[in-house]
């Protein structure tokens, strides 16, 4: 090539993808150095829906920030309400009844098989399958209504408490959850004889995105994307919390660690939660949902007008809130996305002196460049879906 | 979980390598803790993921606390997670606040080297308390905007500082 001539061949161009487009799952701007179709590096800018959500729930008394801490990854709301409580309940010593574990799990569950569909159906739709879309919010709308009935509320239901669960599940519950459990395998076998065989999406999947497992682990990937690589960990085996070490579950695991993978390990943990909760409603304990220590509990609505006593918990908790003791706790949970830890400082006060969430979305994110960067454009479109972050959750 | 006696050990055996290096530890609701000297942090970090029979090579997470009125002030945390043995153990290093007397910020070393994991949550503790990560690649702010000032996730920083805009306030609005 002659002195001084532009080299037209090997242009790297510097283009900006979002933060608002329906491909980045929310609000996430991506600014992408391509040469020609092919990604030279990559670099996600986040913070467009930061509301500091972990400053806010200093300024509250511990019963108020659940609400909070439910906005974060709006997806999976259960799983931060148990990662905020079980926190909590640890740092006070408060053991929760038998029937509020398996309620808990029960409802964890759903959220996961609701967090799924909602990233099964806008994953396929970024990759061409537009029906699926329809599909999955079809009953991604079932799991809402035992929501709705459970709790009364379809999203943000505040559901657990510091203790337990704040009301028993209605009549009716049980049946409707098992006839939701019992149909869900057989929707999933369908969604998958949709996608197995749709050239453009296993063309698109499979053989992208890949990352060696040792690679995701330095880079705190955890959860489905981390046993795509075929790292079976998963926190509802590894440690001891709820009714899971009382359950029996598989944890599917991929070979490749491709975004196929990435797809098949997500759609097997659907049919696997839908096992725990058939379980957990056939060993659903009498009793209590809740724990009866009126000083960090609501003493019964029909005690109040008897019971001086009870009045007075009732002021107390509810003007003031719980004290808790000085001391720092960190507790983890498997949510969908991988590792979800809440840490919550006391200092005594009714109110935390500091919460803190690792949000695997956050961390996993870092390893959307290594997902991308030497393949196509559309791959990394492909990437980011398989990637499932929330927004929310990352910006907090 | 390591218990309390399995702690003391482990410190004991930083102490033969890495002399000072933990200050104290605590065991508080089964919850083992490493307070050590923010210079040799990644002394601890690296003996802890590498010495034989350690192994916590993963970062579960790295967070600040803020610890006012309490000296020394700000607390970096790393929650190390061994996954053979399913163990947890948390490395705490304190930091005073330096700003007070010449407006500097509290400094420690980066452990994106040993942990590359820690990149966006160095950055994201940078952003909330100005706690600034020696060595670290591109230290900026992440989710708060470039051009913003002030610490916000900082006890001292004031709930409503923040001015919201709306029409009715905004000049340009009228």
């Amino acid at each position: 090539m002659a002195e001084g001539a532009v080299d037209t061949q090997t242009e790297v161009m510097t283009i900006n993808i979002g933060p608002h487009h329906p491909a980045t799952h929310g609000v996430l701007r991506l600014v992408v150095d391509l040469e020609g179709e092919v990604v030279r590096d990559l670099r996600p800018v986040i913070g467009y829906v930061h509301t500091g959500i972990e400053k806010s729930c200093e300024q509250h008394s511990y019963w108020k920030v659940i609400p909070f801490v439910e906005r974060m990854d709006y997806v999976s709301y259960f799983f931060q309400m148990e990662a905020f409580c079980g926190a909590v309940e640890r740092l006070v010593g408060l053991e929760i009844p038998p029937r509020a574990r398996y309620l808990r799990t029960i409802f964890l569950e759903l959220c996961r098989i609701h967090s799924h569909l909602v990233w099964l159906g806008t994953t396929a739709l970024d990759l061409g399958a537009v029906s699926m879309l329809w599909y999955c919010f079809r009953d991604r709308d079932r799991v809402l209504d035992l929501f709705e009935m459970a709790t009364g509320q379809r999203m943000h239901t505040r559901y657990f408490q510091v203790g337990g669960v704040i009301e028993d599940v209605p009549p009716g519950f049980e049946a409707k959850a098992r006839e939701f459990v019992a149909e869900m395998p057989v929707r999933v076998k369908q969604y998958q004889a949709l996608l197995d065989r749709n050239e453009v999406f296993l063309s698109r999947t499979k053989g992208t995105g890949i990352v060696p497992r040792e690679r995701l682990l330095d880079l705190g990937v955890t959860g489905p994307l981390l046993r795509a690589a075929g790292e079976p960990w998963d926190l509802r085996k590894a440690f001891d919390y709820l009714a899971y070490p009382e359950l029996d579950f598989k944890v599917p695991v991929g070979t490749v660690g491709d975004n196929y993978d990435r797809y098949r390990v997500r759609v097997a943990e659907m049919v696997e939660s839908t096992r725990i909760v058939e379980q957990a409603l056939d060993a659903l304990p009498e009793g209590p949902h809740i724990a009866d220590d009126r000083k960090y509990v609501l003493p019964p609505r029909s005690e109040l007008s008897t019971s001086m006593e009870s009045l007075i918990h009732h002021f107390k908790l509810v003007t003031e809130g719980y004290r808790v003791d000085p001391g720092e706790l960190y507790y983890s949970i498997e949510s969908p996305r991988g590792e979800l830890g809440c840490f919550v400082l006391a200092d005594g006060s009714s109110k935390p002196a500091r919460v803190h969430f690792r949000d695997a979305s956050f961390v996993n994110l870092q390893a959307f460049r290594a997902m991308s960067v030497g393949g196509y454009v559309a791959d990394m479109i492909a990437s980011l879906g398989m990637l499932d972050p929330i927004l929310g959750g990352v910006d907090r | 979980m390591p218990d309390a006696p399995g702690l003391e050990l482990i410190r004991g055996e930083i102490e033969q390598d890495h002399p000072g290096a933990v200050l104290d530890t605590s065991f508080d609701r089964e919850q083992p803790a490493l307070v050590v000297d923010p210079a040799l942090v990644l002394s601890v970090l690296s003996w802890l993921r590498d010495a034989p029979g350690q192994g916590y090579g993963f970062l579960s997470s790295l967070h600040v606390a803020d610890y006012l009125p309490s000296r020394p002030r700000f607390g970096v945390h790393y929650e190390l997670l061994n996954r053979d043995r399913v163990e947890r153990i948390r490395v705490k290093a304190m930091l005073e606040d330096p700003s007070a007397a010449d407006r500097r910020l509290p400094e420690i070393d980066s452990c994106v080297g040993l942990f590359p994991t820690a990149e966006f949550q160095e950055r994201e503790a940078y952003d909330f308390f100005g706690i600034v990560f020696r060595g670290h690649p591109d230290l900026t702010r992440i989710l708060l905007p470039d051009d913003y000032v002030g610490w916000p996730l900082r006890r001292d920083f004031p709930v409503g500082g923040e001015p919201v805009t709306f029409t009715h306030n905004e000049r340009r609005y009228g």
